[in-house]
């Protein structure tokens, strides 16, 4: 079902939570809100979830009013950081609890209910585990027990908050694929909140970045990756190296290297960004700026490469094997960001 | 490894001897003095067996009022913030820190037919004080902070989330409660109760003067182990009391195994 | 801490109910041994406090008090430094035994002092032979007491200790400080507020203690009676404004000791014990 949500503002007291958030998900589709602690993405779940109520704005679900029905009536599935399973309820009866709890004229005979529950576990892969405790499973294995009792109503979307949170980062692999084919099966919209920006990208259909309570960014994954709107979306979504640099007329000036400037750049002092792992490494009299070796070392399959320009030091990525001769401590070579953006600087 | 083992274990166990262990030998063997024949005699006796009867029964049932009284009040204190809170929560404290005589004399005070409640009750033809029923409400006042402190600590604890899914999951209010809050509160909520109903077993002093006690109608069973004890019967009320011991004891085997069997699954 | 619920329709009338019960139930007896003490006037109620058996009988209380809660308060820092600090077998039966008094009948706390002591008591012949009284006489009374308070102090203490486990202490003594010494200025200091709520409630209940003491007392007003006695004995005598006046004393001292442990339980919250659940 898709999901409209038009200027919506919640304030706890005097901390504004969210401002004048406005998005659209649509039917089936994943979205991830994706923002650093306190930037209003679980506040907004929450909201889609009906634990809290705006103080404006509004929320159509198929272009229904969503924020007037109560929260048993969204049939909306939430699954939480630290699952929140009834831990007095076996895994079976977790599953089934949201259709045992439906009024006699909804809810569906016993037998349509073993079957759902049935229909669960095996998507889930916990058959053979019905008759346990949470206690007595694994975390993995718990929250897929409350995604299965989440998706078990038919939801008409699906909420998840920081759902691997508390898990290893083995397990959370694991169930982020999990997370990604189930979503795939069942097509059911669903808005996933995260602050791992990995787990973003590799998840959604669509990323919404957030900040301090407002939307910064939407956009598919690689188009945000690739083109951040802000240098706080540049920074948030993958690691960033930073430098000054002046933009005049038509030319950029980075350090000791000039060039065309981008079309479209801001003039004046802006802030350059790019990747670590996006830049050609050349002996003194290549193309690009220069910089000095600290230190060459090898971090995981990559060489990791220090070096400073002027009073700033960068942390580089580059192929390991063969490392160039050239790359060695203390000698001057010149970088050059196969890719960058710019951004006008703060002051 | 700490020190002083010899030390604080010899404490112990002498203070523990001296005060607990040869008081309830005696306890235990002076009934015999009776004989099995003398025992049977004692406990088949009317006015015995009506005194612990009463002892029990009331101390049960006060003991299950407190638990619905204890939930409520329990429930409000932890659930809502309202001006006051702080102090009523501290009232509930009271039962247990009044000295159970001034308890006792005032509850009377208050229940007499000639008292405030005393009297209302009197014009709807009830009798409150010198009745049953007098003994039943200072039970009820006397266990009232067991139950509530009972489930306090675990009514706060309860996760927030987890409710919340059971909302999400469309539970009304009163599924909720039933199917996801009560369960969790059960073990201590059966604690509570049987720490209520221990106490009111025993109970004296808040009940001796609203009870009125006349034998087989409104005597309890410690009254009745002070009147053998001034009579002389020093085997007859160590018979009662012994007996009062084994049913409070029994009692707390019940609780223990009802809590066994409910936690073995909840554990988590 | 989780934030409060506000549900609305439900909670003002679970409020009601909870403030009428609380009320009912247990702010008006309180009220009541107050307004009864003050009925017939100020000096009504000063002249019952002054009477020389009410002081005789406030002083005794006070004795008895003064030697069952220290004895009580050492037995239980000896109890939770035992089972704290070590392992052995039947440690279970000692909790329990610890438990016990909680779970018996006060009468019954005093009964079993008679069974020793009485006339008729196991060691009634050899007290009787060298004139020793203990039943009928102050003895009696700081025996009955002590059994029946012993478990206070004991159970603040030991979830605390075992809670806070061994290493600074184990650090003190590594550094060549000795047991008494790690004991008095690190184990002490730590335990101070949960031992202190402890002797408080263990004070209030010897103070407040009727029903061991009512057995093993000779009921002689000025001599073997207590305040809760001597309570009775007004009260049965049918001098009311007596026997409330003399009880606002009690009932004062159970709301100090009410104020005096809100305010550590607020303030301590971390330090006390981990079960302090009556």
């Amino acid at each position: 079902m898709p999901l409209e949500i038009k200027s919506l503002s919640k304030a706890f007291g005097q901390y504004p939570a969210l401002k004048d958030v406005s998005l659209t998900a649509a039917d089936g589709e994943f979205l991830a809100l994706l923002g650093p602690s306190g930037s209003g993405k679980t506040t907004l779940l929450r909201i889609l979830a009906g634990l809290e109520q705006p103080d404006s704005g509004e929320v159509l679900l198929n272009g229904e009013d969503f924020l007037s029905e109560s929260i048993g009536a969204r049939r909306v599935g939430m699954v939480f950081q630290h699952y929140a399973l009834f831990r007095h309820m076996t895994v079976d009866q977790n599953i089934a609890f949201g259709l045992k709890v439906r009024p006699a004229s909804a809810r569906p005979n016993r037998k349509a209910i073993a079957a759902r529950v049935d229909e669960l576990l095996t998507l889930m892969q916990l058959e053979g585990l019905n008759r346990r405790y949470p206690s007595q499973l694994s975390g993995g294995q718990r929250q897929r027990v409350a995604l299965a009792r989440a998706l078990a109503i038919e939801p008409r979307m699906l909420l998840l908050d920081e759902p691997f949170g508390a898990l290893d980062a083995q397990v959370r692999r694991e169930l982020r694929r999990w997370l990604r084919q189930v979503h795939d099966r069942t097509g059911v919209t669903t808005v996933f909140v995260t602050h791992d920006q990995e787990e973003a990208l590799d998840l959604a259909d669509r990323v919404a970045v957030l900040k301090d309570g407002a939307l910064v960014q939407m956009g598919e994954p690689h188009q945000v990756y690739a083109d951040p709107a802000t240098a706080f979306v540049y920074d948030f979504l993958g690691p960033a190296c930073r430098l000054s640099a002046v933009v005049a007329g038509d030319r950029l000036t980075v350090a000791d290297w000039t060039n065309a400037a981008p079309p479209g750049a801001p003039s004046g002092k802006v802030e350059l960004y790019f990747r670590p792992n996006d830049v050609s490494l050349s002996p003194a009299d290549g193309p690009g700026f220069s910089a000095k070796v600290l230190h060459a070392g090898v971090r995981g399959a990559s060489g990791k490469i220090e070096c400073a320009v002027g009073e700033v030091i960068l942390e580089l990525e580059a192929a390991v094997s063969p490392r160039p001769a050239f790359l060695s401590r203390g000698a001057d070579i010149r970088v050059l960001p196969n890719r960058c953006k710019l951004y006008p600087s703060a002051d | 490894m700490s020190p002083g083992f010899p030390l604080a274990m010899g404490i112990t166990l002498t203070y523990l001897g001296a005060i607990v262990v040869i008081p309830l030998a005696a306890l235990v063997l002076k009934p015999w003095a009776l004989g099995v024949d003398g025992v049977w005699k004692v406990l088949s006796d009317p006015r015995v067996l009506a005194a612990l009867r009463l002892s029990f029964g009331s101390a049960i049932l006060a003991a299950l009022v407190d638990a619905v009284l204890g939930t409520v009040i329990g429930w409000t204190l932890v659930r809502y913030q309202f001006p006051g809170r702080r102090l009523l929560d501290a009232l509930v404290d009271l039962p247990f820190a009044l000295p159970t005589a001034v308890a006792g004399i005032a509850l009377t005070a208050l229940y007499a037919p000639n008292g405030p409640l005393g009297g209302l009750a009197a014009l709807a033809g009830i009798k409150t004080a010198y009745s049953p029923l007098g003994i039943f409400i200072a039970l009820i006042f006397v266990g009232l902070p067991f139950v509530v402190r009972a489930i306090e600590p675990v009514l706060s604890e309860l996760d927030q989330e987890v409710e919340e899914a059971a909302r999400t999951l469309g539970a009304t209010d009163f599924q909720r409660v039933a199917m996801v809050v009560a369960p969790a509160l059960l073990p201590s909520l059966i604690s509570g109760v049987g720490l209520a109903f221990a106490r009111g077993l025993g109970e004296y002093g808040s009940v001796i003067f609203i009870a009125g006690n006349m034998p087989m109608r409104t005597e309890i069973a410690p009254l009745l182990i002070v009147i053998k004890l001034e009579e002389f019967d020093y085997s007859g009320a160590a018979l009662i009391g012994l007996t009062m011991v084994v049913m409070a004891f029994g009692m707390l085997l019940v609780i223990n195994a009802l809590q066994t069997l409910i936690a073995r699954r909840g554990a988590a | 801490m989780k934030p409060v619920v506000r549900l609305p329709g439900v909670a003002p009338l679970l409020l009601l109910f909870s403030v009428t019960v609380l009320g009912l139930l247990i702010l008006l007896p309180l009220g009541v041994v107050f307004q009864q003490a003050f009925a017939k006037g100020l000096s009504a109620y000063i002249a019952p406090l002054l009477d020389p058996d009410a002081q005789a009988a406030i002083r005794l209380t006070l004795l008895v008090a003064a030697i069952s809660v220290p004895l009580n308060a050492i037995f239980g820092v000896a109890a939770a430094w035992t089972v704290a600090r070590f392992e052995f077998r039947g440690k279970t039966l000692l909790l329990a035994l610890i438990d016990l008094p909680f779970s018996i009948s006060p009468v019954v706390s005093g009964l079993v002092w008679v069974l020793l002591f009485g006339a008729e008591g196991w060691f009634g012949a050899m007290l009787q032979a060298w004139g020793v009284k203990i039943i009928f006489a102050t003895t009696g009374l700081v025996l009955a007491t002590i059994l029946v308070t012993l478990p206070f102090v004991a159970r603040e203490l030991i979830p605390l200790m075992q809670a806070q486990g061994a290493d600074e202490e184990a650090a003190a003594l590594t550094l060549g400080a000795s047991g008494f010494i790690t004991f008095f200025r690190v184990t002490l200091p730590n335990i101070k507020w949960a031992l202190i709520y402890g002797v408080l409630l263990c004070n209030a209940r010897a103070m407040g203690e009727f029903g061991a003491v009512s057995v093993v007392s000779g009921h002689i007003r000025g001599v073997t009676d207590t305040l809760p006695l001597h309570i009775e004995a007004l009260y049965n005598d049918y001098d009311f404004v007596g026997a409330f006046a003399v009880a606002t004393l009690l009932a004062s001292l159970g709301l100090v000791t009410l104020v005096v442990k809100t305010a550590l339980e607020w303030r301590f919250a971390d330090e006390l014990a981990a079960s302090r659940r009556h």
